[in-house]
């Protein structure tokens, strides 16, 4: 059997969906949208399947996570819905409750934080509670892995014997009666469609057009209707919207005045408040914030990270010479040995030597994360990111953009609206990531002495600048229209789970895992055939009768109007495609100095007019395959990454143009 | 007056919500109703968005959307 868990965001959902199924997760997204989907068995059930839905306020028809909220109920009818609901901020809680009741769809609810509650001196009368809601309710504590036996052992039964929400209209009065006369209107449109009663009838109050269309009602019925809802609209005084939502309150408030003995305010929030008096401080909120971030940028990319990257990368060296001197041994044919030691574990050795380093840095994350940092800086930055159509939620993605795009591509999962997480997507790879700072390097020495520097913050910020012409531009055309509302709960600080951070650290791993010996295998291969090959598929003695210097012969003069037209920088720039730092080494091998005398030697392919060019298209043009296959994955389609290589390689070749263009009318 | 008005620690309440589609739904689902109380806590470091309670919990908006919420100051 299926089931569906729901609640808000930050009422411990991931928590309950971890205690539940354990280690048998499956990760993906729903289809043709950005969504993630996670499913799992549950411990102990091997039959029973649990589908963890995105965390959402409402099942209104406008983000896409309530889209697919809505769908997977009406759709795939799972065959019991388990609510999750904070007891601690119960009122805003229940009123997604109401509306999955009124899907008719059997229900549990599981109230979590309860001993929070308890704590503070209040109660929660659940048998109480239970009857005036009409379903059954069992409180847990998700964190502390307490109520769940009975919560699994209530859900099986419920969807075993289908006992369905008792009530599935909360409305009294006018509203109520108004309700009935559409329910009349409605009833056999309804079982036709097989659409649930009471959820028919409020989307009719709502006009909304994706039910009037899968019910099937003729323009006159659509219209009766309307005269209905118009007549109560004006009786009330209200309009519909703020009919419905406000007659739902009313039904919680009377039920939380029954059931609910309020305590004193909780000391989770009042040190929430505290916290915030300095996190979120006038003056101080903004430097914390830049130092927090330092910091896991220190650790995460130098000392822990780094280290346990250095770690790896000796333990692939020692192995990958062991395997060299083995199958030199063996004697092995030279190709295949190149083909195992070159391509195998040369490509998939540079790749895998950053997985501590991701693994760190999602450490980290989902500390701020879990623990309801993030949702303050969104609140700090939001304002900085508003202009191109983005919530301050983005901000920290973006940010680790600079250490490297991968992560922050993964990082964009935490965001809550699909358009940001795509835009966000976007717009990452425009943030200079680490592993084009050698080709900085090399060159900024080579050409601009003691303004090198000045060059490279002068690069970091043109990547930045260009990153927001493009988002503006983006919030204009595809991304134009809807942008979600910015209205975001600041949860309560919480002190993170472990197990939940393990989990997400797993999953991350996971997936890079999978992308290294998948997609970036592949890649690996293909490139190291390039390289190791000519036309008739002879080995190559010379790196310049390649294939891939072919290929960099044929596109070199594409490059002419930035500036360099030598074959060997085309090359390099497509060897670049596999991992940045290879530009700067292809161009060491094809011009045939070692890396300390490349300088000298570029400075016979480039001026520092066309350098500069190069360093500007290095800068913009399309991310690593590592970047590629990532985006592609979170944006759910290869034909997206494709995309994107696209606009970045063009804005790369554009901007370029424009610079060496310009600076030879200016110099 | 509008919610994007009221001073910092007074308490107010809600009279009407305006603006539409997505956010006023939005606003509403969140539990901004009419006849509820809110009161604003702190603003953000740039000057915006805001952040207030509501329903006994924090929510943040911005100050543009928050122009949107008529309202009637409490007296202390």
């Amino acid at each position: 059997m299926i089931y569906a868990l729901i609640g808000n965001q930050n009422c411990g959902k991931t928590t309950l969906f971890n205690q539940l199924t354990g280690s048998n997760q499956h990760v993906g997204n729903f289809p043709g949208v950005t969504v993630e989907k996670k499913s799992g068995v549950i411990k102990g059930h091997p039959d029973e399947e649990v589908v963890d839905l995105p965390g959402i306020y409402s099942i209104t028809p406008y983000s896409n996570e309530e889209i697919v909220t809505r769908d997977f109920l009406l759709k795939e009818k799972p065959n019991a819905i388990i609510n999750i609901l904070d007891a601690t901020n119960i009122e805003r809680n229940l009123y997604l409750s109401l509306q999955l009741m009124e899907l008719g769809i059997p229900m549990v609810i599981a109230l979590n934080m309860m001993d929070e509650v308890r704590h503070n001196g209040g109660t929660i009368h659940v048998h109480r509670m239970q009857k005036a809601l009409g379903v059954p309710i069992v409180p847990i504590s998700a964190s502390r892995n307490e109520g769940i036996a009975e919560l699994v052992e209530t859900v099986l039964k419920v969807a075993r014997e289908a006992i369905v929400p008792e009530k599935t209209c909360f409305f009294e009065g006018e509203l109520a009666h108004c309700c009935q006369s559409i329910a009349y209107q409605l009833e056999s449109h309804a079982k036709k469609a097989d659409i649930p009663l009471s959820f028919a009838v409020t989307k009719l109050i709502e006009m909304d057009a994706d039910t009037i269309h899968a019910l099937a009602l003729s323009d006159n019925e659509v219209n009766l209707i309307e005269h209905l809802v118009q007549d109560l609209e004006k009786s009330l005084q209200l309009d519909r919207y703020a009919i419905l939502a406000d007659r739902r309150y009313v039904f919680i408030e009377k039920v939380t005045a029954e059931c609910v003995v309020k305590g004193k305010t909780s000391k989770e929030r009042q040190r929430s408040i505290q916290i915030d008096t300095i996190l979120t401080h006038k003056y101080l909120g903004i430097p914390i914030f830049i130092v927090i971030m330092l910091v896991v940028f220190f650790l995460s990319f130098n000392v822990i990270g780094q280290t346990l990257s250095d770690w790896m990368s000796s333990g692939i060296d020692w192995l990958t010479d062991c395997v060299a001197m083995a199958l030199a041994n063996y004697g092995m044919n030279p190709v295949v040995q190149s083909l195992v030691i070159d391509g195998v574990f040369a490509g998939i050795g540079s790749v895998i030597t950053f997985l501590p380093i991701v693994v760190t840095l999602f450490f980290f994350l989902s500390l701020l994360e879990d623990s309801g940092y993030m949702a303050r800086v969104a609140f700090v930055m939001d304002k900085l990111l508003r202009k191109i159509g983005l919530s301050g939620r983005s901000f920290v993605p973006l940010l680790i953009g600079f250490g490297c795009s991968v992560p922050a591509i993964m990082a964009t999962r935490t965001l809550s609206s699909e358009r940001d997480r795509k835009m966000t997507i976007m717009l990452t790879p425009f943030m200079s990531c680490s592993a084009k700072l050698p080709i900085y390097a090399v060159f900024t020495s080579a050409f601009f002495g003691v303004y090198a520097p000045y060059v490279m913050i002068l690069l970091y910020i043109l990547g930045m600048v260009i990153g927001i012409i493009t988002g503006l531009v983006l919030n204009g055309t595809s991304f134009k229209g809807n942008p979600v509302p910015f209205v975001m709960e600041l949860p309560n600080y919480r002190l993170p789970s472990l197990k939940t951070v393990l989990h997400l650290m797993w999953d991350k791993a996971k997936d890079f895992l999978v992308k290294a010996f998948t997609v970036i295998f592949m890649a690996t291969l293909v490139i190291w055939f390039l390289q190791t090959f000519d036309l008739r598929l002879n080995v190559v003695s010379d790196s310049k009768d390649s294939l891939l210097a072919l290929i960099g012969q044929f596109f070199a003069p594409l490059f002419r109007p930035l500036g360099f037209t030598d074959w060997r920088v085309a090359t390099s720039l497509m060897a670049g495609f596999s991992a940045k730092e290879a530009v700067v080494s292809t161009l060491a091998v094809l011009t045939g100095t070692s890396m300390e005398g490349l300088g000298l030697a570029l400075q016979s392919l480039f001026t520092p007019l066309s350098a500069f060019a190069f360093l500007v298209f290095t800068l913009l043009y399309t991310p690593c395959i590592a970047t590629i296959s990532a985006a592609s994955k979170e944006l759910g389609s290869w034909l997206r990454g494709l995309k994107i290589m696209l606009m970045q390689t063009g804005i790369a070749w554009i901007v370029g143009f424009l610079v060496y263009q310009l600076g030879q009318l200016l110099l | 007056m509008t919610l994007a008005e009221l001073e910092i620690g007074k308490e107010a309440i809600i009279v009407s919500v305006g603006g539409e589609g997505a956010l006023r739904r939005r606003l509403l689902d969140m539990g901004l109703t009419p006849r509820t109380c809110v009161k604003i806590e702190k603003i953000a470091p740039m000057g915006d968005p805001l952040e207030m309670t509501v329903r006994g919990y924090s929510l943040t908006l911005r100050k543009e959307d928050a122009a949107k919420i008529e309202i009637e100051v409490i007296e202390a």
